[in-house]
């Protein structure tokens, strides 16, 4: 066909999508773009949708993004106050797991955000549930369900015992996407209080030696080791990582007052800390 | 490329008929080469050069000041005044080529065969700037250019076989010349096991197999005017390093240029030669045939390379001026694939020259003087625009590990210039020579990331911010004669400030299983290198005749310790028999103990060794062709030996018989 044909085709179809967007009111932003929903919880009167990147619950640090909505108008609600409370049904009690409060995302109308960090879970992914407590309007609501989370391949948590006899949670929650070179690592590191609390640990210090024991178990230069963040309440240090591939994330922590709580030094006949945290990429 | 491939052969083949006119003389102008190696295939030679089918790197070795640095039987790498590659300027015609392997198993050197060259020249210290900025030296390797023979057609076969290693060497040479217009296509190949170190030890892994094929054309556009192009195709396939941990499965070069030449003898300008090139080179290094290694892995490297360079050499009074602009621009990448013994485990990535472009262009100025029939000084300026630039993101992070400030591209501005003043009188001749020049680090040293060097187990990490390395030089030489005895001294020092070499950093562990450690590349404030030769050549009769040469060198860094590689004392003696029709020559070589050794960059001693050559050819003139044979006994007693440049001390073949044959016909 001929451009003269063509042309005058083309210019047509142009205007003619042109003229038929003029007739819709504002685009609906879509907010839950590029996130996938993991489930659903009910009650009677809303629905609380969670989403996250993957679509998934892992065992480790995970992010979640929620909103909810009302059952009787399929409206999303944009103010609400929430909290939560994950549960794991273990044979002879239960217990949580550290988590954070779930806060609006400020430049967002409908959606809310929280993390949590499951330190374990059942072979199937059974065992979690989740539970909302919620007001709107001064009135409370709650919704429940079981979830699902599934074990992650490699150890991104720790639970341990101190040689305080306290029982420890510590979390790799960055680098989500390791590069070759110096990363910022940011671990989250938890107290369990008791079966359902486990505050923030503050000012310790955690010492990092990264190895990669598909290679001789060597090391990477120029890591630091993590200190305590104020700010946002994690422990960040510098990760060197030379090539891709497995690492192993030996660490050590140390109290406030430098006491080992748990740990070793990587040597000759010492491959690994007893405290580690595992990446790849 | 393929495009260029078939324009090329149609625009030679489309004139293969036109007319022939009377070839112009073409004489070559030596002046300002130092030391010049003919790669004389197809003649009797009375010096140190035994055999005609000798790999280039064979050649380079007879050169005074060159040794060449061995990880096995192959690709061996040329040191010029104790520095190696980084600090030279190799070149083949003017063309800038960079070896694809980080590990310097591919040396320029070892991309071109015996049959695609005409003469080696080798230009100590700054008088090798003409192509490229260097410290050492340069060395070009040169193609014969304008065959405008007007000889018709030529065929040569070579045949070659060495006994120790069960080599074999063919080789193949198509020449038709005419006034207007000449092609030229010629092929070798070589394959050999195993070689046998002295007293019948095999040394595993020395195998290698290569060939090279070229096609060279040229058309004379008109008098003064000729256009010729240039193929050369270099594969090598299963070479062992002995010296090394991986060997090579495939290195494949193709090196291409297109030429433009115009002569005349009349005018200021005698020469303009304008040459537009490209070359690309693949390196896959493979560990599958070594039975334990720690982890396997894969690590190919790609080179490529695009330049130019414009030259004038004019003529004016007293005047014989050189001028030449070059330019390139350069891609080198390498990479490294580990494949964890666990399976479970992901492959392990590095980038270990994460996409270098390099970027230069410069202008180099030479002017030779003819003060009176006696004395000439020649002075010589290069100034240059270097640029480097890391085209991998992931080049940067990784590298900002080392040194956190780190950007994607760094320039530099290098000079270099020079000056020499010869004397020439009946009894003597001398020159004495200045120099001052600078370099940027080579792509290894600025940017490679943990590059494994098996001499003293480090692992290698590249600097982007080393200052240029900068070299001040004085060269003496100077020849007596006394009726048939020839005596000659040549000697030069190098005052290097920001010597590059690596130096240990305690923090970092090494990647490499088994490795001491990691070296990052420093500079030392500054090095100090020396080297002195004396020569001696005294004619008995028309037929005999004696050679000899002693060699002293001295290497030492400004923190008071030696500097590896550094050559111990040498000497060589040959004592040749010659007519027209047959030669023979005795020869002793070896080197003095290495005393000097640099323990502090994982040096050990070698030990003195000499060994003896026996070497023999003869010429048959037939009707339209001639037979040319060469033959002989290397290391006639079967040492076990190895020199201060055989990488781990991999001793060096064993007594080795060869018979190299050639026929020409005309």
């Amino acid at each position: 066909m001929k451009l003269k044909y063509i042309l005058p085709i083309l210019i047509i179809s142009l205007f003619t999508v042109g003229c038929s967007t003029d007739d819709n009111d504002a685009p609906i932003v879509d907010e839950v773009e590029n996130l996938i929903k993991i489930q659903e919880i009910k009650n009677a009167d809303h629905t609380i949708e969670l989403y996250n990147e993957t679509g998934k619950f892992n065992t480790g640090y995970n992010n979640i993004t929620l909103r909810m909505k009302d059952n009787t108008n399929d409206s999303y609600l944009e103010s609400a106050s929430i909290s939560w409370m994950p549960m794991m049904q273990m044979p002879s009690m239960q217990h949580s797991c550290p988590k954070s409060a779930i806060t609006k995302i400020t430049d967002k109308k409908t959606l809310y955000e929280g993390s949590v960090i499951y330190q374990m879970t059942n072979a199937d992914g059974s065992g979690w549930s989740l539970i909302f407590e919620y007001t709107i309007n001064n009135e409370y609501y709650t919704a429940t369900d079981t979830i699902s989370v599934i074990q992650s391949e490699k150890q991104n948590v720790a639970s341990f015992m101190g040689s305080d006899d306290k029982r420890y949670i510590a979390a790799l929650i960055e680098p989500k996407d390791p590069i070759i070179g110096i990363n910022d690592l940011m671990v989250g590191l938890y107290k369990m209080e008791n079966m359902m609390s486990f505050p923030i640990v503050q000012d310790y210090t955690i010492m990092l030696d990264p190895r990669m024991p598909g290679m001789g178990n060597h090391s990477s230069p120029n890591n630091t080791d993590l200190s305590y963040d104020s700010t946002d309440s994690m422990y960040h240090g510098d990760l060197s990582l030379t090539m891709t591939g497995y690492w192993v994330l030996n660490l050590k922590l140390m109290s406030s007052d430098d006491t080992l709580i748990k740990g070793e030094d990587v040597t000759e006949s010492n491959e690994k800390s007893s405290l580690y945290l595992e990446l790849e990429f | 490329m393929k495009k260029f491939f078939t324009i090329s052969i149609y625009f030679f083949c489309s004139h293969l008929l036109f007319s022939q006119e009377s070839p112009l003389e073409i004489k070559k102008d030596t002046t300002i080469l130092q030391e010049t190696i003919v790669i004389a295939q197809h003649k009797l030679s009375n010096y140190r050069q035994e055999k005609t089918l000798s790999s280039i790197d064979a050649y380079l070795e007879k050169a005074n000041k060159v040794t060449m640095i061995k990880r096995g039987n192959y690709a061996w790498e040329p040191s010029l005044n104790n520095m190696t590659s980084d600090r030279l300027n190799v070149t083949i015609d003017g063309m800038q080529i960079f070896g694809a392997c980080t590990d310097k198993m591919d040396p320029v050197t070892s991309y071109v065969d015996v049959s695609n060259l005409e003469q080696v020249s080798i230009n100590s210290g700054q008088e090798g700037s003409e192509n490229g900025h260097c410290v050492g030296g340069g060395i070009d390797l040169q193609i014969a250019p304008s065959k405008f023979y007007n000889s018709g057609l030529k065929t040569s076969a070579d045949l070659g076989y060495e006994t120790n290693s069960n080599y074999k060497i063919a080789g193949l040479d198509i020449e038709y010349s005419g006034n207007k217009f000449y092609l030229n296509t010629d092929a070798i190949f070589r394959k050999s096991d195993n070689y046998d170190a002295g007293n019948k030890k095999e040394v595993l892994y020395s195998q290698f197999q290569k060939y090279n094929i070229s096609l060279q054309g040229g058309y004379r556009l008109a008098n003064n005017h000729t256009l010729e192009a240039n193929i050369i195709y270099d594969k090598a396939t299963d070479v062992g390093y002995p010296a090394l941990p991986m060997d090579v499965s495939l290195v494949e070069a193709l090196i291409t240029s297109a030429t433009h030449r115009y002569k005349n003898d009349l005018t200021i300008i005698k020469l303009l030669e304008s040459k537009l090139y490209f070359n690309t080179i693949t390196h896959i290094m493979d560990d599958s045939k070594r039975p334990d290694v720690p982890i396997r892995m894969d690590m190919p490297g790609w080179s490529d390379t695009y330049g130019f360079y414009s030259k004038a050499t004019l003529k004016e009074k007293k005047h014989n001026i050189l001028v030449n602009l070059n330019g390139f621009y350069n891609r080198s990448l390498a990479e490294m694939t580990m494949f964890p013994n666990d399976p479970n485990q992901l492959d392990m990535f590095m980038y270990t020259w994460p996409d270098i472009r390099t970027l230069y262009t410069g202008l180099y100025v030479n002017d030779n003087i003819v003060l009176n029939r006696k004395e000439s000084i020649t002075t010589a300026l290069r100034l240059g625009f270097h640029q480097n630039k890391i085209a991998k993101k992931e080049g940067v992070e990784s590298l900002q590990i080392f040194h956190p400030n780190v950007s994607d591209s760094k320039n530099r501005f290098l000079l270099s210039f020079s000056g020499e003043y010869k004397i020439k009188k009946n009894a003597f001749d001398a020159a004495l020579g200045l120099g001052y020049g600078e370099r940027a680090p080579s792509v290894s040293e600025g940017y490679g990331f943990f590059l494994f060097n098996s001499f003293d187990n480090y692992d290698y990490i590249g600097n982007p911010n080393l200052k240029n390395e900068k070299a001040l030089e004085f060269n003496t030489k100077v020849n007596f004669k006394l009726n048939t005895l020839k005596f000659s001294v040549t000697s030069s020092f190098f005052h290097i400030s920001n010597y590059i070499i690596g130096e240990i950093d305690d923090t970092a562990s090494s990647m490499t299983i088994g490795a001491n450690g990691v070296r990052l590349y420093e500079a030392l404030d500054h090095a100090s290198i020396f080297d002195v030769y004396l020569n001696t050549n005294y004619n008995f009769s028309k037929k005999v005749s004696f050679n000899s040469s002693i060699g002293y060198n001295y290497g030492m860094g400004s923190n008071k310790e030696n500097l590896p590689l550094i050559r111990p004392l040498s000497y060589l003696a040959e004592i040749n028999y010659n007519t027209k029709k047959f030669n023979a020559a005795l020869q002793l070589e070896g080197n003095g103990n290495q005393s000097k050794y640099s323990s502090f960059y994982g040096e050990d001693e070698t030990s003195a060794y000499a060994i003896l050559n026996l070497n023999m050819g003869n010429i048959f003139h037939l009707k339209n062709s001639k037979l040319v044979f060469k033959y002989g006994i290397e290391n006639i007693l079967d040492a076990n030996y190895s020199t201060y440049a055989d990488w781990n001390n991999i001793s060096r073949q064993g007594r080795n018989f060869y018979l190299n044959a050639s026929y020409i016909m005309f």
